[in-house]
C-alpha cells in the first residue's frame, strides 16, 4: 500500500516535470515551425489561413527568395565569409597559441596578456573608430575588409582556448619530433595541430556560428548588395518596400537551415564546450 | 675558438627568438590594426566634433561628455538596457535554473530537452527578431489579424487583450525583453545544468540521511555549491543583455521614438543618423565605463561570496 502510494506520487512528479519541460520545448520549436509554415503559403492565403498545416502548400517562395530576393547571393557570401574567417582564425590562432605555450621570445607574456585583456574589457562603441579606420585604408565595402574584421573578433578567445589546451598537452611527442629533425613549424603542423583536434573543433563551431549570425559589422562595412551576407540581406529585404511576408519567411528559413544542420550534427561538441567553460569560469 | 662559438650561439639565439616571434606576428598585426588602434582612437575621437567625412576635426575637450551628462534620451536608453537586463536576470535565469534542476536527474528524453532548449541561442538575433515580429504583428488585413498572437487572442475569446504589441511604447520594450529571454534562457540552462552535475551525489545522500527534505537540501547543499556558477551566469547575462541591440533593430527598427532605444542603438544613431562621430565615441566610452563599473561591482560580490 505504502509502496503503491510512493509509486503514484513518483509518477505524478515525473509527469509534472515532463509536462513543464515539454511545454517549454514547444515554445522553443513553435516559432521556427511557424516560420517554415508561413514560407509555404501564398501572399493571399498567408493573411487568412491560420491553420497549423495550411490548406495549400507551395514552394515557389524559396525560388523567388533565392533569385529575385537575392538570397542566393547573400547565401554564397555568408558561406565565403564563414569559411575564410574560420580557416584564418584556426591557422593564425593556433600559430600564436603554440608560440605562447611552447616557444620563447622577448615580450611573450606582455603580448599574451594583451589578448587576454581584450577579452575582459567591454568596448561597445568600438565599431565607430573601426569603421573610420576601414574607410581610411580603403577596406570598407570589400570582402577582405569584412573578413579581417571578423577574424579579429574571434581571435583572442580562440588563442586563449588553444593555449590552455597546448599547456596541458604532454611534450613527449614534440621532443620525439624534434629528435627526428622537425623544426618549429614542422612540430606545429605535424604534432600540435593534429593533437589539438578537439579544441579546434570547438573553435570552428563557435566561430562559424558567430560569423554566420553576425550583423552589425556587415551593416556598417558593406553597402554593396553583392557583398552582403544573409543577416544583412534579411534586413535589407525586410526594410524594402516590397511587402512580401512569405518570401521573407522563406529567406529566414534559408538563413536558419545551415545553422540547424550544423547544430544538430555538432550539438555534443557545442554543449560540452559551453559546459566546460561554465565549470572552469 | 671559444669566443667565436659564443658569438654565433648568441646570434643563433636571436635568430631563434625571431622565428618564434614570427608565429605570433600574424595575430599581433590583425589585433593591433583592428582592436588596439580603434581602442585608442575611440578616446581620441570622443574629444572631437567631427562629421565623419570632412578633413576638419575640431578639438572640443570634454564638451561631448558634458553634453552627454544632460542628454535625457541617452540616460533613458541606459535605463531601457537596465530594464532588459533586470528581466533577463529574473525571468530568464529563474526559468533556466528551474529547468536545469528539473533535468538534473535520471529522466527520459533529457538529451532531447537539452538540444531543443539550446536551439534559440544558436539562431541569430536578426532571425529571432524577424520571426517574433511576424508573430506579434498587429496589422489587420480584411478584418483578420495578421499576427498569430492577436489572432489567437481573438480565437480564445480574449479580444480585449488584442494589442499593438510592438508599436505601443508601453509594451514594446517588454516584448523585446521577453523575446530576449526566450533567446537566452537555453544558454543559462546549459551552464547551470553543467554546474549542477559537478555536485557530488554523496552530498545529497548525506543530506537525506540527516533527514533533510527537498527544500532544505536545495537551500543548504545545492545553492551553496552553485554560487560560483551562478555568479558566472549572472555576470555574463548582465554584460550580454546591456549590450543587446540587434534584436531591437530587427523587431522594431529605429523608428519608435526613444521608447526602445538602448545605448548601442543611440551610438548607431549618433553615427549614422546625425553624423556626429565624436559624440558617438563619447557615448561608447561612457557606456564602457558603466559596464566596467558593473563588472567591478559583481567581482566584489563574488569575492565576498567566496570568503563566506
Amino acid at each position: 500500500m505504502e509502496k503503491d502510494n510512493y509509486r503514484t506520487r513518483n509518477f505524478l512528479k515525473y509527469s509534472f516535470i515532463h509536462i513543464v519541460l515539454a511545454s517549454v520545448a514547444m515554445t522553443c520549436l513553435f516559432p521556427l515551425f511557424w516560420m517554415l509554415r508561413s514560407s509555404l503559403m501564398t501572399q493571399s492565403t498567408i493573411y487568412t489561413d491560420k491553420n497549423l498545416i495550411p490548406s495549400e502548400i507551395i514552394f515557389e517562395n524559396f525560388a523567388t527568395a533565392w533569385v529575385q530576393g537575392n538570397f542566393g547571393i547573400y547565401f554564397m557570401n555568408s558561406v565565403i565569409y564563414t569559411v575564410s574567417v574560420v580557416v584564418l582564425i584556426v591557422i593564425i590562432a593556433s600559430l600564436a597559441a603554440f608560440a605562447f605555450s611552447r616557444l620563447e621570445f622577448p615580450g611573450k607574456n606582455i603580448i599574451f596578456y594583451m589578448f587576454v585583456l581584450a577579452l575582459m574589457i567591454p568596448l561597445p562603441g568600438s565599431f565607430v573608430p573601426l569603421v573610420v579606420l576601414m574607410n581610411k585604408i580603403g577596406l570598407a565595402d570589400t570582402r577582405i575588409g569584412y573578413i579581417l574584421c571578423m577574424t579579429n573578433v574571434g581571435l583572442s578567445m580562440s588563442i586563449l582556448m588553444l593555449k590552455t589546451f597546448f599547456d596541458k598537452m604532454p611534450s613527449d611527442l614534440e621532443d620525439a619530433a624534434r629528435i627526428d629533425g622537425c623544426g618549429k613549424l614542422g612540430i606545429w603542423w605535424n604534432v600540435a595541430l593534429p593533437l589539438a583536434r578537439p579544441a579546434i573543433a570547438v573553435i570552428v563551431i563557435f566561430n562559424s556560428l558567430n560569423v554566420w549570425n553576425e550583423y552589425i559589422l556587415a551593416q556598417l562595412l558593406l553597402s554593396n548588395k553583392s557583398l552582403m551576407p544573409l543577416q544583412r540581406g534579411l534586413m535589407v529585404f525586410q526594410g524594402s518596400n516590397i511587402n512580401n511576408d512569405p518570401v521573407l519567411m522563406a529567406g529566414l528559413t534559408i538563413a536558419v537551415i545551415p545553422i540547424i544542420l550544423i547544430y544538430l550534427a555538432m550539438q555534443k561538441h557545442i554543449i560540452k564546450g559551453l559546459a566546460s567553460g561554465a565549470v572552469v569560469g | 675558438m671559444p669566443a667565436l662559438t659564443f658569438k654565433s650561439s648568441k646570434l643563433l639565439r636571436a635568430q631563434d627568438s625571431f622565428t618564434s616571434f614570427a608565429f605570433v606576428l600574424p595575430a599581433l598585426v590583425i589585433f593591433s590594426i583592428f582592436y588596439v588602434y580603434p581602442f585608442f582612437d575611440i578616446f581620441n575621437l570622443s574629444l572631437h566634433e567631427w562629421n565623419g567625412i570632412s578633413f576638419k576635426r575640431t578639438f572640443v575637450g570634454f564638451d561631448n561628455f558634458s553634453e552627454l551628462g544632460v542628454d535625457k534620451i541617452w540616460w533613458k536608453s541606459v535605463w531601457n538596457a537596465m530594464y532588459i537586463t533586470i528581466m533577463a536576470l529574473t525571468l530568464q535565469n529563474a526559468l533556466a535554473f528551474a529547468l536545469a534542476l528539473a533535468c538534473d536527474r535520471e529522466i527520459r528524453m533529457k538529451n532531447f530537452y537539452r538540444v531543443v532548449f539550446f536551439l534559440p541561442p544558436v539562431l541569430s538575433e536578426i532571425v529571432v527578431g524577424l520571426i517574433w515580429r511576424w508573430i506579434l504583428n498587429a496589422e489587420m488585413q480584411a478584418g483578420e489579424h495578421i499576427g498569430l498572437l492577436n489572432h489567437w487572442l481573438v480565437q480564445s475569446g480574449l479580444p480585449h487583450l488584442v494589442h499593438e504589441w510592438l508599436s505601443d511604447p508601453e509594451t514594446a520594450l517588454t516584448c523585446i525583453a521577453v523575446v530576449h529571454c526566450w533567446k537566452g534562457f537555453g544558454w543559462g540552462f546549459i551552464m547551470l545544468l553543467a554546474g549542477l552535475q559537478t555536485i557530488d551525489r554523496q552530498l545529497y545522500e548525506a543530506a537525506k540521511v540527516d533527514g533533510a527534505n527537498t527544500l532544505s537540501t536545495f537551500w543548504h547543499v545545492t545553492l551553496p555549491m552553485m554560487v560560483p556558477v551562478i555568479l558566472v551566469v549572472v555576470i555574463l547575462t548582465v554584460l550580454g543583455s546591456m549590450q543587446a541591440f540587434v534584436l531591437i533593430l530587427s523587431m522594431v527598427g529605429q523608428g519608435l521614438v526613444y521608447h526602445t532605444e538602448v545605448p548601442v542603438t543611440r551610438i548607431l544613431a549618433s553615427m549614422q543618423g546625425v553624423n556626429r562621430f565624436g559624440y558617438a565615441c563619447a557615448q561608447g566610452v561612457c557606456f564602457a565605463g558603466i559596464l566596467i563599473c558593473i563588472s567591478i561591482f559583481f567581482k566584489m560580490i563574488s569575492d565576498r561570496a567566496k570568503q563566506v
